[in-house]
């Protein structure tokens, strides 16, 4: 146990240097402010892809209807801080409640279904939450929410991050994380076994649904609108590339899945007509030749890059 | 050893990485050129407005820099593209700014799209011209305050329905209207809400509105619905492509009423989709048709279709002022200093563009007649102008 | 006024089986591709869109009549199709499922962009001298090309059955549906089966795309995106994998889409379609035609 904490301050200790190694670089404006923009992007698409992990690498449940409960958080939120004139904490906090919610309410009934067939119904259900939205007038409908202050800031964004980081990675190692696990692994198993599939399906799907919902919320607050066509199922699609890419049931695979595509997006920037076509080329070649991912469920880990070490050894001799 | 020299590796490629990030930059452009920013929907679903616009912009810069440039400097185009999405477009203009250090921007097109990106531009203090952001919001913010350097090339939406709604009234003599809303484009909504307001003001009634979605092909379902309704007008404020099936659907289903719609018309497909024989008896506000007469819009077709080797739209034509705007800012001005161009645009007179002389007014629209075109079997004929 | 109402449901429900037939076009190369490699082909909308192109290209630019033009369509499409499956899918058959999806997902958007470059993202006409005649009949109206495009839907739908019922590569494909395994320890070509199927599956999405360019004149890069997910919504409404299935879905889900746009409002047609999918599947989850599978432990 003790060590265990220790582990944990470690790697709090890393997270602080490398906040203060970036925040520096944005500070002294090493960094411009369009890569600031593009860090904060990286930030919440870290939260979409380890969220959505919970759901479909721990547990297995095939979902990819993410982006609309990412969409009820964004609006949610906005309509906290535009609307009622709350603050941007309880934005935060009724955005990932409601995601949370809706996450609920939706995961009893469907994650009856597996496989594809929940899938397409996940797909199904995250264009009806969008269509539900563009025709709400008071969000402001097609034209989208507009007029929403920018109230998160970069270390926000990290902070929080990094608190949803740490509880992913403890739920996974909890309990509930096992039993999780044990359902993806073979649910028919871990039924006998005595564990409540239906309980903690349902609890992956709404704590994956909130932390997106977190998401949103950041979202629309730093780019100053929430409107319907930023969560159609294109979105869904890239938050499901970005965990795929890192390795499915790895959660620092996902965060590196965020980095790298999100990455790959800005910096084709330049090249504006080639752009998604050099992206879907990358897709396509990157799962031919680690159809597991880039991290397979392992964790990257300094044990990891330790035993990487040993091999360069080897190849080195 | 082995692990130090792992973390000096690992070190080293951070600051490649970090050198690489911070070059990008670090852009400056060079003394003799000046970059303007086009913040444009290249792919998404509405790539083919951001394509027009980008080839208007690149013809007018062609035709500025054949002439020696402005201030005895080339201007040269950097484009973005904004996925036609509203996030994107911010992202986009973050980059045009800060990356390429563009003097000002073009675009987007679409309204959200403006509204969201162009708070990133004011507060760099640079100005941005909206060819075809048709929202009031565009240049106005929530509390009525003109936004100091947001400008548009387009009508905004309140116009284009007022007039549409006392042409049909007064001209027409129609009074039983039914509307299509395109749901996905505030520029529709817009209209239609206008258009609907002065309609029923001057004693018309609204016997049916019905909505549908960009890339809808079919159409029947609500228009035998809207057919049952017995109007004797058809206003359609959307953009030709779902325009042009929703006019050859409802005379398919014997829906033969006076049918008309905004700016979104405009385009040759219109015909195509539609069929010359259903466009009759139907009619579109614009403020810009590829057959006005003027010298400066033949030249400006003329020399687009060949370059394209099609016609331009609207899209393309606002896009092509919207440039010749920021080089006639940057002659009065003399300068290419940011702030200063947006200040000249306030100020900008005697232009005129393949769109008709364009002012701004204090909310930074333009100031221009609109023409109504009446399509008589498929062919766009000159009915009538009004002023604003 | 209840004749009235009566006047307008048949009208409805001729505009949504004329819709619906597009949909099952599209959805028996769905339904046919996933029968077989348990894969949902995202790219299988964009391949109609492919067809839909060379279509145009056929009767616009090289001014062929209308059936040698949907042949080459077709054909054409089958080769991309069979190119697809060899470059990115094949590679991946012993991968993670996801991760085909994935590379599905990839294929779609490389199709969207890569003909935006080519062919620019504005919208193509076919020449006009395919328009269609009406039919007014007691004040309903039919148009020859829903009528064509139904009995197209049927014939190839008829087409289908009889080659994978019937035929020598039909009893190959259904065996590599059902143990792929062991139809390669039985000396077939699982390999050449796949492919077979792709092309076919294709073929059928081509022809869609060429119909419903004549029928709605008017084709973009991008046109394939929804009908493509309609497609797959309605192969699993009628039993993913169940050839008449995916015929049955693809007619009640361009049904309920009319009658949701007539009597309710159009902005809820594409709720309403998914709203029921997963209701359906929640009472019935393997679809209407579906066999119960039981779960072996």
């Amino acid at each position: 146990m003790n060590s265990l904490v220790k582990a944990d301050i470690r790697k709090l200790g890393i997270a602080a240097v490398l906040f203060a190694a970036i925040y520096g670089m944005l500070e002294t404006e090493i960094i411009g402010a369009f890569w600031e923009l593009n860090l904060v992007l990286i930030m919440i698409n870290i939260i979409l892809a380890t969220s959505l992990n919970m759901i479909n690498g721990y547990t297995g449940q095939f979902s990819i209807g993410h982006a609309g409960f990412f969409a009820i958080g964004a609006y949610m939120g906005a309509i906290m801080t535009v609307k009622l004139g709350y603050d941007m904490p309880v934005a935060l906090i009724v955005g990932t409640i409601s995601a949370g919610i809706v996450g609920f309410l939706v995961g009893l009934p469907t994650l009856r279904l597996n496989g594809d067939y929940l899938a397409i119904a996940t797909l199904g259900l995250g264009e009806i939450i969008r269509i539900c939205i563009l025709n709400i007038e008071y969000v402001g409908g097609a034209s989208g929410l507009m007029g929403i202050p920018r109230l998160t800031t970069f270390p926000m964004a990290f902070w929080i991050m990094v608190a949803i980081l740490f509880f992913i990675k403890n739920f996974k190692n909890s309990a509930y994380g096992r039993a999780c696990l044990a359902i993806r692994e073979n649910e028919i198993a871990a039924d006998t076994m005595g564990i409540d599939t239906t309980r903690y399906k349902v609890m992956a799907f709404t704590l994956g649904a909130s932390f997106a919902g977190t998401a949103g919320v950041l979202f629309s607050h730093y780019f100053f609108i929430a409107h319907p066509a930023s969560f159609t199922f294109m979105r869904s699609f890239d938050i499901l590339t970005m965990v795929v890419l890192g390795g499915l049931g790895s959660m620092t695979g996902s965060v590196t899945g965020a980095i790298v595509l999100t990455f790959i997006s800005a910096a084709l920037s330049d090249f504006p007509e080639w752009r998604m076509l050099i992206y879907s080329v990358a897709m396509i070649v990157l799962m031919l030749y680690r159809p597991q991912g880039l991290f397979g469920d392992k964790e990257l880990s300094l044990q990891m890059i330790r035993s990487l070490k040993m091999g360069g050894k080897k190849n080195d001799d | 050893m082995v692990r130090t020299k792992r973390i000096l590796s690992v070190l080293t490629a951070g600051l490649i990485l970090t050198a690489a990030i911070s070059g990008c930059g670090g852009s400056k452009g060079s003394s003799d050129t000046i970059k303007l920013g086009g913040n444009l929907e290249m792919t998404g679903g509405s790539a083919s407005y951001g394509i027009s616009s980008r080839n208007g912009i690149e013809l007018a810069l062609r035709e500025v820099n054949a002439k020696g440039g402005v201030n005895g400097k080339k201007v040269t185009l950097v484009v973005a593209d904004n996925k036609s999405e509203a996030t994107e477009a911010t992202n986009a203009m973050q980059k045009l700014i800060s990356q390429d250090k563009v003097v000002g921007v073009i675009g987007p097109n679409l309204s959200s799209a403006v509204i969201a990106s162009t708070a990133v531009s004011s507060a760099a203090r640079t100005a941005d011209i909206s060819p075809m952001g048709t929202n009031p919001k565009v240049t106005v913010d929530d509390h009525g305050k003109v936004k100091p350097y947001n400008f548009r090339a387009c009508f905004i939406d309140p116009f284009q329905g007022t007039v549409m709604a006392d042409f049909a009234l007064n001209t027409l003599k129609v009074r039983r209207a039914a509307i299509m809303i395109d749901n996905s484009s505030d520029y529709a909504k817009g209209l239609a809400q206008f258009f609907r307001e002065k309609f029923e003001a001057g004693g018309g009634t609204i016997v049916g509105e019905e909505m549908y979605l960009q890339k809808d092909t079919d159409f029947k379902a609500t228009l035998t619905k809207l057919r049952d309704a017995n109007p004797d007008f058809l206003y359609i404020p959307g953009y030709y492509q779902e325009v042009g099936l929703i006019i050859r659907q409802a005379k398919e289903l014997g829906l033969n009423v006076a049918m008309a719609g905004g700016d979104g018309w405009d385009s040759q497909k219109l015909a195509e989709i539609a069929l010359p024989e259903n466009l009759n008896n139907c009619y579109f506000s614009s403020l810009y048709s590829p057959d006005d007469t003027s010298k400066l819009n033949k030249e400006f077709v003329e020399s687009y279709q060949k370059e394209y080797k099609q016609k331009p739209d609207v899209f393309a034509a606002l896009a092509y002022d919207s440039a010749k705007l920021f080089i006639k800012a940057m002659e009065d001005a003399k300068s290419a200093d940011p702030g200063k161009i947006a200040e000249a645009l306030a100020q900008v007179s005697g232009f005129t563009g393949v769109s008709g002389s364009i002012k701004f007014d204090g909310s930074h629209n333009p100031i221009k007649a609109a023409v109504i075109i009446e399509l008589k079997n498929g062919r766009q004929t000159f009915r009538t102008k009004v002023n604003p | 006024m209840d004749s009235g109402f009566m006047h307008q449901l048949l009208q409805q429900l001729i505009n949504g089986l004329s819709l619906g037939s597009i949909y099952a076009l599209i959805a028996l190369g769905y339904t046919m591709i996933y029968g077989i490699l348990k894969l949902i082909n995202f790219a299988h909308g964009d391949i109609y869109m492919v067809g839909a192109y060379i279509g145009y290209v056929c009767t616009t630019i090289f001014h062929l009549p209308f059936l040698p033009s949907l042949l080459i369509a077709m054909a054409g499409s089958a080769v991309v199709g069979m190119i697809i499956e060899r470059i990115a899918y094949r590679p991946m058959r012993n991968a993670p499922r996801i991760a085909i999806l994935i590379t599905a997902i990839g294929v779609s958007f490389f199709l969207e962009n890569g003909m935006i470059l080519l062919a620019s993202p504005q919208p193509r006409t076919f020449s006009s001298e395919f328009s269609a005649s009406v039919y007014h009949m007691g004040g309903l109206v039919i148009n020859s090309q829903q009528i064509i495009i139904l009995i197209s839907t049927v014939v190839l739908m008829l087409a289908l059955t009889y080659i994978v019922n019937r035929t020598k590569m039909g009893k190959a494909m259904r065996a590599v549906s059902f143990d792929a395994d062991a139809a390669r320890l039985m000396g077939i070509n699982i390999d050449r089966v796949i492919g077979m199927t792709f092309a076919l599956g294709s073929a059928l999405a081509a022809a869609g795309g060429v119909l419903v360019g004549v029928y709605y004149n008017s084709i973009d890069p991008l046109m394939g995106m929804a009908p493509g997910i309609k497609a797959f919504v309605a192969a699993v409404l009628g039993g993913i994998g169940i050839i008449p299935g995916a015929m049955v879905g693809g007619i009640i889900l361009g049904i309920v889409e009319a009658l949701v746009s007539g009597f309710i409002s159009s902005t809820f047609r594409d709720a309403a379609a998914f709203a029921i999918l997963i209701l359906i599947l929640l009472y019935k989850p393997q679809g209407l035609f579906g066999k119960n599978v039981r779960e072996k432990v």
